[in-house]
């Protein structure tokens, strides 16, 4: 056996034994990513079909002085409460979150309305409460659609068409696939599945350079008769193995994680079979070698197994930088992008989700160049691993 | 067979090694004395190859440890001053690693390591995770690492530093045994008493340069006293005045 077999190995073996190691590498992203993953999108789901299906609770103050309007509302499906409080107290209410909102019914709402001048109707209503956005707006558009009816049939009392109020009609066409719907929910997996690789290397990387100097073993491995290249990308190479474990059991169990979310009460369908999730292993284990050399070589700086962990929870936010752009702005795959690690893995990953065809060109350059970037980070770590200065 | 001559190495502003020059012979103990930051350790790191001097050279056993660094390493067993031992792996898997980095395989491996086992008595300790180790325990094991490959010199570092009674009892036995087998031993250490009870040869060494060598006779003829400690005091303070 080689001696780079016998150094993989001998990481491998060790690394295994420490509760530590296997609980962050396999533990983190196994349990943690898809959990996280399955809570989010269960709680979304469930919101958005509780929000559509369930009547709507609107709590109202005066409403005896608008028979019409909770006439209106009551057909609309909405739930009248009358409640006994004021309006000072419904703003309390609705700050501290008992009311996602009120609609009050002024005194003056009634005599406006007779004489035809615009009616009053106060919403209290708190934007900065998320959980309210969905009922509020549908109270909003309720009112709307009143205040439209209402302007109809008085058009109507006076011989002219209703259709004067509406001079331009605007129709959204959603394009959305049903998967193409999830994928800003799934963009979040790529995310969780470099995070975890990344994790899953973490300890390994630190061990090869500060670790080894903290236990004082060092010095004699490095006074044996290996070349210091030969040691370095063993070490390297156990890390890549680690991580390349840990992205793999991060997918599968996503996958499966995924099976129990209830993604189609929402109009989704996640595309996750064993097909697309070896497809999506293979397109991002490219990211393996360079996260590997980029921890080590930030490791190599440090003077501490602390320091080097402190450096390296910065480092792992570095390839998540991308996605999250890519993220919020809704990016497409181009042949440039593909030349950006992490990027480009995500948005490949993205496609496959989606049920996309993925171009193989695309491919192509972000393995070549993700690879490439890997290798120089190696090469670095490697010519790092030389200097004296690496005893400390 | 180690032979240094006119080292130099500085980190930074500090000349650490200023033109040292020593032989350790076979069959021989050596010991190199000197305070802490003498340049005792720089000296041992330079030999082990882990360090590269700035000018001079130092050759073990022939090679030379600058261009041949490769043959230094395979001729020479290294005792660092702390075990340095894996504890997530046995004590037989510690050894067998160190083993199969010198090139040994299969029953060529598992009889230098059976050797090595019976020979310091850790067949129980052995097959124990390094973890709980005791003191006495990890230097046994950590000595049968560094001669696996059964090196024709030897080299430890501060050896004895934090180790109770019986474990230095005990390393003192194994090194009088290497000499007996015609090693070439280099030991460093800052306690006078250490070097005196083991050594055949001294080297003291203070700010960098060689203050005196030779027997422990020789050097207490040299610097005029019957004292040994003493010998070193007076060493020392010769070379801090000198700077």
């Amino acid at each position: 056996m080689s001696i780079l077999g016998t150094v993989f190995l001998k990481e491998v073996l060790e690394n295994l034994r420490d509760r530590r190691v296997v609980l962050s590498a396999f533990f983190f992203g196994v349990l943690l990513a898809p959990a996280l993953f399955a809570l989010t999108t269960t709680i979304a789901s469930n919101r958005a079909v509780r929000d559509q299906e369930q009547p709507l609770k609107l709590p109202v103050i005066g409403a005896e002085r608008a028979p019409n309007l909770m006439q209106f509302l009551v057909e609309h499906g909405a739930e009248i409460e009358s409640v006994a409080f004021g309006p000072d107290d419904a703003v309390a209410k609705v700050r501290s979150g008992d009311y996602n909102f009120v609609l009050i019914v002024p005194d003056a709402y009634g005599e406006k309305l007779a004489r035809g001048e615009p009616a009053p109707l106060n919403l209290v209503l708190d934007t900065a409460n998320t959980r309210a956005g969905g009922t509020t707006e549908r109270a909003r558009r309720l009112l709307d659609a009143y205040g439209r009816q209402s302007a109809a049939l008085r058009l109507l009392a006076r011989g002219i068409g209703p259709e004067v109020m509406t001079p331009v009609e605007v129709r959204g066409i959603d394009v959305a696939t049903p998967a193409g719907r999830s994928v800003l929910i799934l963009g979040m997996m790529t995310y969780f599945c470099l995070m975890s690789m990344l994790v899953g290397g973490f300890y390994l990387a630190i061990d090869t350079t500060a670790g080894e100097r903290e236990r004082g073993s060092l010095e004699p491995l490095l006074s044996l008769p290996v070349t210091r290249a030969q040691l370095i990308v063993g070490k390297i190479l156990a890390t890549c193995a680690f991580m390349a474990v840990s992205l793999l059991l991060t997918l599968v169990a996503t996958a499966i994680a995924l099976s129990f979310v209830p993604l189609e009460a929402l109009g989704m369908s996640a595309n996750f079979g064993p097909k697309i999730v070896l497809a999506i292993f293979g397109v991002m284990v490219a990211f393996v070698p360079l996260g590997a050399g980029l921890m080590t070589v930030v490791a190599s700086f440090t003077r501490s197994n602390r320091e080097a962990q402190t450096w390296l929870s910065v480092v792992l936010m570095v390839p998540l930088a991308p996605i999250m752009f890519a993220v919020m702005n809704g990016t497409r795959p181009t042949a440039n992008l593909m030349a950006i690690p992490s990027l480009s893995q995500h948005l490949l990953a993205t496609d496959l989700m989606r049920g996309d065809g993925i171009d193989p060109l695309h491919v192509a350059i972000s393995v070549a160049t993700t690879l490439g970037l890997g290798l120089i980070l190696i090469w670095i770590a490697t010519r790092l691993y030389r200097r004296e200065a690496i005893l400390g | 067979m180690i032979r240094v001559s006119n080292l130099r190495k500085h980190f930074g502003a500090v000349q650490a090694l200023d033109d040292v020059s020593f032989t350790a012979a076979d069959g021989r103990i050596t010991g190199l004395l000197g305070h802490n930051g003498a340049g005792k350790s720089t000296t041992l790191r330079i030999l082990s190859t882990v360090m590269r001097a700035d000018s001079g050279s130092a050759t073990v056993n022939g090679h030379d440890c600058t261009t041949q660094s490769l043959s230094v390493r395979q001729s020479l067993g290294v005792l660092p001053h702390s075990s340095g031992l894996y504890v997530q792996l046995t004590g037989r898997e510690n050894i067998e690693y160190y083993g199969k980095l010198h090139g040994l395989r299969g029953s060529e491996l598992r009889n230098a390591c059976d050797a090595m086992i019976e020979r310091l008595g850790i067949s129980a300790v052995a097959s124990r995770r390094a973890k709980g180790y005791s003191q006495g325990e990890r230097l046994k094991v950590a000595l049968a690492r560094a001669l696996i490959h059964r090196p024709k010199t030897v080299i430890l570092d501060e050896p004895t530093n934090g180790l109770d009674v019986n474990a230095v009892r005990m390393l003192r036995e194994m090194i009088r045994e290497l000499k007996q087998s015609g090693c070439c031993v280099l030991f460093s250490s800052h306690v006078m008493q250490e070097v005196a009870a083991l050594c055949d040869d001294i080297v003291i060494i203070a700010r960098g340069r060689v203050v005196a060598q030779g027997t422990p006779e020789q050097i207490l003829a040299a610097l005029g006293t019957n004292d040994l400690e003493e010998a070193f005091v007076r060493a020392a303070a010769a070379a801090e005045d000198a700077a």
